[in-house]
């Protein structure tokens, strides 16, 4: 595949070069009778351009770090750094500008909206940063164009397949070119082979530069990974690196 | 705003893949515009009616009977007749300036004959200025009595509209001769069709107006009937009532406190009444409106609730990728505005239609016909924003409140 990064914008520089770093991060769900400690004290880095799978059993806490590692969700303890910036106190604002400028998602089930185009869709996140917008057509059609799929523009998302859907969500996710790109079982509603190309291309995007974190059940994903985390009940049990370096 | 092209495309798409959703909710801020403007615009129309209606009597005057006296006086007994005659009259006019204008009313039923038909006619001798004070307006071609009438005790007449027609028929009456109390007249004017819903004796539109001079030697009458006046503006005709009673009694020798020796109208009291009536009336039927108005902004809140419900996916997966609640909270806000401006808008445009084709039913003669004006085009404009502020506001502030996380999982 034929792909090149947009230019990237300036991160402030961390001590060590971590986008992501986490200390003893807890997360406590309160329904009320009863309190759900789903995070129990999680350290956690992320290097610039590192590509880490997280992995663990359902309901072993994944999603939850996954969130709030988006600014999704707020931690109840702990402190936590992205890009060099303290995220766990900021208001809800604060927090949504953080997830436009800073995070792109990826999500298992695409959530596009049904109603836009594919390119309305990629459009959407430099809507909410303020691009104007002949800036958001260019680089929306330009982000397409990346994925392989120039030619479905036009395309409303009941009009593609599963793999076309994901590909578009990863433009999406790209367009604001955030500091890391978080995905959440990206292949788990794609067929052996979308979830292929799929996974190729996230693979490529980390060729590129791309820092990614993506939370799976699936050992192809994972394998491919520079680095497999473990979670279980709540804590990082086993943090593995496989693949010393990008070739 | 950057995005403001892009949310107002989204809003047409949206309102266009639910085209029955915002029918209805469109319908009911439609309903409730013409149920507020159309309300307003017949209570409007019915005050310019009756405006008009009271109009046909005078124009706010004060009309006068000598009658009995009611109170025993300097030694004189109650119950004594008081008569005037014209120089009563002058002596009113020279003695009170407050007085704007004033004329004599003599009046009697007499034979009228044009032709070979005949009729008992109730005949009014009056002066110029009755004309002008009774709203008794020509038709085209035609004249009221005038002064020279007057002065050389012309035998001329003015003819109400409906008992010229019953007499001449088509033709023309002006400068035709009728016979009334057996002398000839010449016809010089035709009253102008008017709304006329109160009188005193009988409408205009079948009376016949002659000069008062004539009128004295004609039927050898010496006594005046009534008369009628009003001061230089309406609020100062219950003080000049006041004045010409007194002054009648220091010269008829009655007492000024008796209000039967002569009998008023102030015909400006019934504007006032109308007035009143009709803001009470026009609050009412404005409440009616504003209720309807806002049972239909109760059901475009309630639409904008299920699209919230429906939406919970969509906006969660905006505030993933970094809507501000501001932009979800103006989204719903902008939705609901421009729902409820369409569907003012459209009822505005029913009512307007309405009002303009009402004339063409022939009730106008009860209920005047309805006037939409501008401020009451504005009123229903400025309580629409606001229904549809209010409307909108919660379902879109629930919605800038929704939790991205559990937002997505619906």
């Amino acid at each position: 595949m034929n792909w090149a990064l947009p230019k990237r914008r300036t991160v402030a520089p961390t001590s060590n070069g971590h986008i992501i770093q986490m200390q003893s991060i807890r997360k406590v769900y309160d329904t009320g009778k009863i309190q759900v400690e789903a995070l129990r004290g999680i350290d956690f880095e992320v290097g610039r351009g590192e590509f880490v799978a997280v992995v663990g059993p359902s309901g072993s806490g994944k999603s939850t770090l996954l969130n709030l590692l988006g600014c999704l969700d707020t931690p109840s303890g702990g402190e936590y750094l992205l890009g060099g910036e303290a995220v766990a106190g900021l208001d809800k604002d604060r927090l949504a500008d953080v997830r436009n400028r800073r995070v792109g998602f990826v999500f298992q089930n695409f959530n596009l909206l049904a109603q836009l185009t594919a390119l309305e869709n990629v459009e959407m996140p430099m809507l909410f940063g303020r691009i104007g917008r002949k800036e958001r057509r260019q680089r929306a059609t330009e982000g397409l164009e990346k994925v392989g799929l120039g030619d479905r523009t036009h395309h409303r998302p009941t009009e593609l397949s599963g793999g076309q859907m994901q590909r578009v969500a990863i433009a999406r996710a790209l367009a604001m070119e955030p500091d890391i790109l978080l995905a959440d079982e990206p292949t788990g509603n794609l067929d052996t082979g979308s979830g292929t190309d799929v996974l190729s291309l996230l693979e490529e995007l980390w060729k590129q530069g791309s820092t990614l974190v993506v939370v799976t059940h699936d050992t192809a994903l994972s394998r491919r990974a520079q680095r497999v985390v473990e979670i279980r009940d709540g804590l990082i049990v086993n943090d593995q690196r496989i693949q010393p370096d990008r070739k | 705003m950057t995005g403001f092209g892009s949310f107002f495309m989204q809003l047409i798409r949206d309102v266009w893949t639910q085209k029955l959703r915002t029918f209805l909710t469109a319908f009911g801020i439609v309903w409730g515009t013409v149920a507020v403007s159309l309300l307003l615009a017949f209570g409007q129309g019915l005050y310019i009616h009756q405006t008009k209606s009271f109009a046909g009597l005078g124009d706010r005057i004060v009309i006068a009977w000598p009658s009995r006296t009611s109170l025993p006086f300097e030694g004189l007994g109650k119950g004594r007749r008081i008569r005037l005659d014209e120089s009563d009259i002058n002596f009113l006019k020279a003695q009170l300036p407050a007085i704007k204008a004033i004329s004599s009313e003599y009046a009697q039923e007499l034979q009228v004959r044009y032709g070979d038909r005949t009729r008992s006619v109730d005949i009014s001798g009056i002066t110029p200025v009755f004309s002008i004070m009774r709203n008794l307006i020509p038709t085209e071609g035609g004249r009221f009595i005038n002064p020279v009438d007057m002065e050389k005790r012309r035998r001329v007449v003015f003819v109400g509209n409906e008992i010229a027609e019953d007499l001449f028929g088509e033709s023309d009456p002006i400068g035709q001769t009728l016979f009334i109390h057996g002398s000839p007249f010449q016809v010089v004017g035709v009253l102008m069709a008017k709304d006329q819903d109160s009188s005193y004796s009988g409408r205009d539109h079948s009376m016949m107006f002659i000069p008062g001079s004539t009128y004295r030697a004609l039927t050898g009458q010496r006594y005046i009937n009534l008369f009628i006046f009003k001061a230089a503006t309406p609020d100062l005709n219950a003080a000049l009532t006041e004045e010409v009673t007194a002054a009648l009694g220091g010269r008829k020798r009655f007492d000024p406190a008796d209000t039967q020796a002569v009998q008023v109208w102030d015909t400006t009291e019934m504007f006032v009444f109308l007035d009143a009536f009709m803001l009470g009336f026009n609050v009412f039927l404005g409440l009616m409106g504003v209720l309807t108005l806002v049972v239909g902004g109760i059901g475009v809140s309630n639409i904008m609730n299920v699209v919230v419900e429906e939406r919970t996916r969509e906006i969660g997966i905006k505030m993933a990728l970094g809507a501000r609640s501001q932009v979800i909270l103006s989204q719903f806000m902008l939705e609901t505005m421009v729902l409820t401006g369409v569907g003012g808008a459209i009822g505005l445009g029913i009512s307007y239609g309405l009002c303009s084709i009402f004339p063409h039913f022939g009730l106008d003669e009860f209920l005047g016909n309805p006037v939409l004006e501008p401020q009451t085009a504005f009123l229903t404009a400025g309580l629409l924003g606001i229904v549809g502020f209010l409307a909108g506001f919660f379902p879109a502030r629930d919605a800038a409140r929704l939790d991205p996380v559990i937002a997505m999982k619906v």
